[in-house]
């Protein structure tokens, strides 16, 4: 981000209204605001169980325990059925959207031949059509190829629901690649496909773990999709066991096991954001200001 | 091609060849991420709108009923009020967002030590499903155990504990705090991107002029930030009128199906009671409401003057 290289001029910020302390105090305020709920569900995941669910609540746990993940195994197929079924959506998902993107933004980038624009504007133009709007269809193709409730047909799904905004930043990054460069891997001998795989593949790696991390988060957080596409309960993912959590048994919502499943899924989110907050905000930035 | 016509010994044929080999090698790299759309998306939407006018139940006999489920939506009492419930919704929740996330954005611009952590700070809920971010809050919320009522208690805001996502009178407030939180962060960069685009001369210039910080915000900023505001309220209309996560989880649609929105409502119809006619119908609906709230904010972006 340019963000940090820029010397603004204080003069012209907010800067000149409040006091430098203050507006460290506004500041700090504010974040806490924002960190507090996810800090607080942490702690409380690793609660004694009773101590999740007391009232009025605690902040910091008497103790430190696992049992609240334990219970979570109490739902359905057990937490590892879940997780092993959310990551493996989201693995799918994003070998799948950046292969696609790759080669589909490589070739609109360097080729031309006839319907090209045809076929960009097609991919694009999904992006301005909700998906919302075409869950029942979908459901009623997936069940005739007999691909729902399983992992790959909920995978598909969220792969072309990710080609949008993949073949857009990789067609831009390869533009930005001078051909100069591939020219030389023709002469070489190359053909276009070890020259993509050989040459380009190191250059545009940017754009290509930009397209990874949206694939990820968007299959990891995903909600209604595979609220309709997973019907059987040992298919669910993660959000969805956690609805099921949150509706208790007998009326009774197991707090602790909720604070638990939240704090599992959560977690992949922030430490592959807070790693590669970089290029996550390059595709912010790409996908936004150019679209 | 620059590199065949730099050898001059290539016969036209063999450059043909070339030619017909690079527009066919273009197109095979490309085919993948088409068929894809073809098959997940362009089917789809071209099936929406051949169910929606059929009676079509999920098992038995599906028959052509023309435009009998359009004029069905007109007279579904539960429809209009989707409608009226979602739009309300967007009304309240969009200027809550702009305004947080305008002085967010003025706040992680300012020159300070450690303002990159503020920035992480804010953005980081936009990371977490929307989802997961429901079930959190139903949790802060709860009036038993919930960290929000324990909160304003010890400050003596209120005297008892609130149900919030059960009481009529409180569950919008407590459902756009959440979405709020979850999602001002992203509103807050894309206002960021826009401000760090205006180039310091300009208030430079203006405070030679003797511009005040209130006024060099209302007459250089906000204008040259009318792109980047008509982008982020485009994005923001269409996110809040296609809710579904937020009412389903925190409130199953209740108290007395007082929250459900427009995409609950197709959800209900479609995969509930199986009028999967009817919910493409619904959807069809919403893609023009969709169209029409999205041409008309595009009209901000057009008539804007280039700087």
């Amino acid at each position: 981000m340019s963000a940090a290289t820029t010397t603004p001029n204080p003069q012209n910020r907010a800067g000149m209204l409040l006091s430098k302390g203050a507006l460290y105090v506004i500041c700090t305020v504010l974040a806490l605001l924002f960190l507090f709920p996810i800090a607080w569900t942490f702690m409380s995941s690793v609660k004694p169980p009773a101590e999740a669910s007391a009232s009025p609540p605690t902040f910091l746990p008497s103790r430190v325990t696992f049992d609240n993940y334990f219970k979570l195994n109490d739902y359905g197929a057990g937490v590892q059925q879940y997780l092993f079924n959310s990551v493996g959506v989201a693995v799918m998902t994003v070998i799948g959207t950046i292969v696609l993107s790759t080669l589909a933004g490589f070739g609109f980038s360097r080729f031309s031949f006839r319907g090209k624009n045809v076929l960009f504007v097609m991919i694009l133009a999904t992006l301005m059509i909700p998906f919302q709007s075409i869950l029942i269809p979908l459901f009623l193709i997936l069940t005739n190829l007999k691909l729902h409730n399983t992992l790959f047909g909920l995978a598909l799904v969220y792969i072309t629901f990710q080609l949008p905004f993949g073949v857009f930043i990789m067609r831009n990054t390869f533009d930005t690649v001078p051909r100069e460069i591939e020219e030389a891997a023709l002469l070489d001998g190359c053909s276009s496909l070890t020259m993509l795989y050989r040459v380009m593949l190191t250059i545009v790696r940017p754009g290509i773990i930009t397209v990874g991390i949206y694939a990820f988060l968007n299959a990891w957080n995903e909600f209604l999709a595979a609220l309709i596409f997973m019907t059987r309960e040992s298919m669910f993912t993660l959000p969805i066991l956690l609805v099921t959590v949150r509706s208790g048994y007998y009326g009774a919502i197991d707090w602790g096991a909720l604070q638990a499943g939240v704090t599992i899924t959560i977690i992949p989110c922030v430490v592959i954001f807070l790693l590669l907050q970089r290029y996550y905000m390059r595709g912010l930035m790409g996908g936004a200001l150019k679209g | 091609m620059t590199a065949i016509t730099s050898e001059p010994r290539i016969s036209k044929v063999e450059m043909a060849r070339q030619r017909f080999r690079k527009q066919y090698t273009g197109l095979l790299f490309v085919l993948p991420a088409s068929i894809f759309t073809i098959i997940f998306f362009i089917i789809p939407l071209i099936m929406t709108m051949f169910m929606s006018l059929h009676n079509w139940p999920l098992i038995g006999e599906r028959s052509y009923t023309g435009l009998e489920n359009y004029s069905r939506l007109l007279s579904d009492q539960q429809f209009w009020d989707s409608l009226a419930f979602t739009t309300r919704y967007t009304l309240l929740i969009t200027p809550i967002i702009f305004i947080l996330a305008f002085i967010l954005a003025q706040l992680v611009n300012l020159p300070l030590r450690g303002v990159g952590f503020f920035r992480t700070a804010y953005f980081l809920p936009v990371v977490i499903g929307l989802g997961t971010s429901s079930l959190l809050w139903v949790w802060l919320l709860n009036d038993r155990i919930g960290l929000f009522n324990a909160l304003l208690l010890s400050l003596g805001i209120i005297e008892r504990p609130i149900v919030w996502l059960a009481d009529p009178q409180y569950v919008m407030p407590a459902i756009i705090v959440s979405v709020v939180w979850k999602t001002v962060g992203f509103t807050m960069i894309l206002l960021l991107t826009g401000m760090q685009a205006i180039p310091d001369e300009l208030y430079d210039a203006a405070m030679v002029d003797g511009a005040g910080y209130l006024a060099r915000i209302r007459y250089i900023m906000l204008p040259l930030l009318r792109r980047t505001f008509a982008l982020a309220l485009i994005l923001s209309v269409i996110g809040s009128y296609l809710g579904f996560d937020q009412f389903f989880i925190m409130t199953r649609g209740g108290p007395q199906n007082s929250t459900i929105s427009v995409v609950y409502w197709i959800y209900t119809n479609s995969f509930t009671y199986f009028k999967m006619g009817y919910g493409a119908a619904l959807s069809i609906v919403l893609l023009v409401i969709l169209a029409i709230l999205s041409v008309i904010q595009l009209r901000l972006l057009r008539d804007e003057t280039e700087f």
